[in-house]
């Protein structure tokens, strides 16, 4: 299970640095997307993937499943749509400021302001 | 177990929250800021003295047990840091009453500003790796919030390259993160370095360097070491000065803490990545020295010194014995003051001046000379010249570096001294000397007041040179903690 979790990641890590050298800014931002899901993944499949009952004492299964990955991973995920959203919208508001989402034209030198 | 080292944490944190709701009471913002600036020194003063006497502090978050809870320490070496920030903090406050103008002051600019000092203190106290990424992500939103806030088409435009850049490294950072936890299935930090410990008795297994590179990356990428500086000549260009000039002092030196406290902690055992270190943090002098020579606009100068001053620090740590251990803490607080002063001191120049082109600026110190007098101190500072703040770091870390017998790094920190004085002189011969001009702006700028607070910060790094006798035993307790993992993993999983 885990090789096949290891392909996983890497195919969305793949996906992802593809789309981050692309030149629109929406392509970039879905990259960043996948990036930080292939890094949950990769929380989670580091923990190791195990099966057993949920982690509480005093319960009397033989084994129990690993909670701080997912505890690690929810984490993880919320501050990462926080920053997707945050960049959605200053996607938004470059692209009306700038009249365009194309990264090649944000080059600009210092002294064009 | 204190809960005096969350108050640094904590008060930031409701001040921040408080300040969201008076947005449109801009006077009532202020005084609500300063004053729980005034707190968090007072309390990170505290913090210090309590650490000095009772040793490594740590506090065990929600009572949860390390290594199984969060859990926040403080040994000297954050505490000074802490206490550094307050300051620099309060400082940069002072000089945004003046400068930030009415728009920031009503869109949540001492809000953000709040938050990201819980970003810097939290990620200087935590003891939890990933407790770290979190304050990091908690630093890094407002960071860009302050970067952006004004719209303005290059803050836009140079938010956007950040904001990549940073979030690529913050999945690294969880990458990292798991990769680790794999390893030693612990995330608390002196556990962590203990069962490094463990199993690293006949040399550190490969997985782990490998580690050690990835966090180089990641904290190199926010403490801008070569050659992952790239960002930081364009991001720290668009924001205004006070908002540069924390930036400047306190985020990059988040990640030169984190690049320190990680390798001191957990790599100790492997001297390969130490070397790794040193090489980089001298090509970091180098490049930096470079940039600072070659450019003609005030605020890329200094923003290439930093790039100098991470390599110097740096290369401190890599050396890793006492003398360099303790010069590079010394040299680090001395460059969080120092820098912030600087970067106010350009802002106060720009405020004049309207440009940061040096070629249009001269014959400053005519009307200014309380202007110019401060940027001579501070540039000299900045140089090393003694009895003031860079030299005794300085001096430290060249000693250490020949009791390492690394000479050609130690040579390349004297040299780097030379230039780095030659490119902040520049400034100051063409700005501040020459034929005096008329400025468009003049009439607005209220110099003097700008200046308290660039002075209150040259002062202080000027006492902190010339006390450094005194401050000594401060340092020593810090670079005794770095050197010996066993202090710190004892005082936090004894309990």
């Amino acid at each position: 299970m885990e090789i096949v979790m290891a392909f996983v990641i890497g195919i969305l890590f793949m996906t992802a640095t593809y789309l981050m050298l692309s030149k629109s800014l929406l392509r970039i931002i879905v990259g960043t997307g996948l990036l930080s899901h292939g890094a949950h993944l990769l929380i989670l499949t580091m923990g190791g993937l195990k099966r057993g009952a949920a982690p509480i004492l005093g319960g009397n299964a033989e084994s129990y499943t690993d909670p701080l990955p997912q505890a690690l991973i929810l984490t993880a995920i919320v501050i990462s749509f926080g920053v997707t959203a945050f960049f959605l919208v200053l996607a938004y508001r470059a692209y009306q400021e700038l009249g365009t989402d194309n990264v090649e034209e944000m080059r600009g030198t210092q002294k064009d302001d | 177990m204190t809960n005096l080292i969350i108050l640094p944490i904590l008060i930031p944190l409701f001040t921040g929250a408080i300040l969201i709701f008076l947005n449109k009471r801009i006077i009532a913002q202020r005084v609500v800021a300063t004053i729980s600036s005034i707190c968090s020194v007072i309390a990170a003063w505290l913090v210090i003295q309590k650490v000095r006497t009772e040793g490594v502090q740590s506090l065990n978050v929600s009572s949860w047990d390390a290594p199984f809870g969060i859990t926040l320490v403080s040994d000297m070496f954050s505490a000074l840091l802490v206490f550094t920030t307050s300051i620099v903090a309060f400082v940069c406050l002072l000089y945004s009453f003046k400068s930030i103008g009415q728009e920031h002051e009503k869109y949540y600019y001492y809000a953000v500003y709040n938050f990201l000092i819980v970003g810097v203190n939290g990620a200087f106290t935590t003891g939890d790796i990933f407790n770290l990424f979190v304050f990091f992500e908690v630093m890094l939103m407002s960071s860009y919030v302050l970067l952006v806030l004004g719209g303005t088409k290059i803050q836009l435009r140079e938010s956007i390259k950040y904001l990549l850049v940073n979030v690529i490294s913050s999945a690294l950072f969880v990458i990292a993160v798991a990769y680790l936890y794999s390893v030693v299935g612990t995330l608390n930090m002196a556990h962590i370095s203990s069962r490094i410990h463990e199993i690293s008795i006949n040399g550190m297994p490969g997985i782990l360097t490998v580690i050690a590179v990835m966090f180089l990356i990641v904290f190199g990428l926010k403490g801008a070491i070569f050659p992952l500086y790239f960002w930081m000549p364009g991001s720290y260009y668009a924001p205004p000065a006070p908002v540069l000039a924390l930036f400047g002092a306190l985020l990059t030196k988040v990640g030169v803490y984190s690049i320190t406290r990680t390798y001191t902690l957990f790599f100790y055992h492997d001297m390969e990545t130490f070397g790794l270190l040193s090489i980089l943090a001298i090509l970091s002098i180098i490049f930096g020295v470079i940039g600072a020579i070659a450019y003609w606009d005030i605020k890329n100068i200094i923003i290439y010194n930093i790039i100098v001053a991470v390599g110097v620090i740096l290369y401190g740590v890599s050396i890793l014995n006492t003398t360099s251990i303790t010069g590079a803490v010394y040299y680090l607080i001395h460059d969080m003051l120092i820098k912030a002063a600087l970067f106010l001191l350009v802002g106060v120049v720009i405020s004049i001046t309207g440009t940061s082109n040096l070629k249009n600026i001269s014959g400053l110190i005519n009307r200014y000379p309380g202007l110019g007098w401060t940027f001579f101190i501070a540039a000299l500072a900045l140089a090393g010249i003694p009895p003031l703040s860079g030299f005794v770091g300085k001096l430290l870390i060249v000693q250490g570096g020949f009791e390492g017998e690394s000479l050609i790094g130690a040579f390349i920190v004297l040299m780097s001294s030379l230039l780095v004085l030659f490119s902040v002189m520049k400034i100051f011969i063409n700005g501040f000397w020459g034929k005096d001009r008329t400025y468009r702006e003049e009439e607005e700028a209220p110099v003097k007041r700008l200046l308290i607070a660039p002075v209150i910060l040259v002062v202080i790094s000027a006492l902190y040179g010339i006390g450094s006798e005194s401050i000594l035993p401060y340092i020593s307790q810090a670079a005794d903690t770095l050197l010996d993992p066993d202090i710190y993993i004892n005082a936090v999983l004894k309990e």
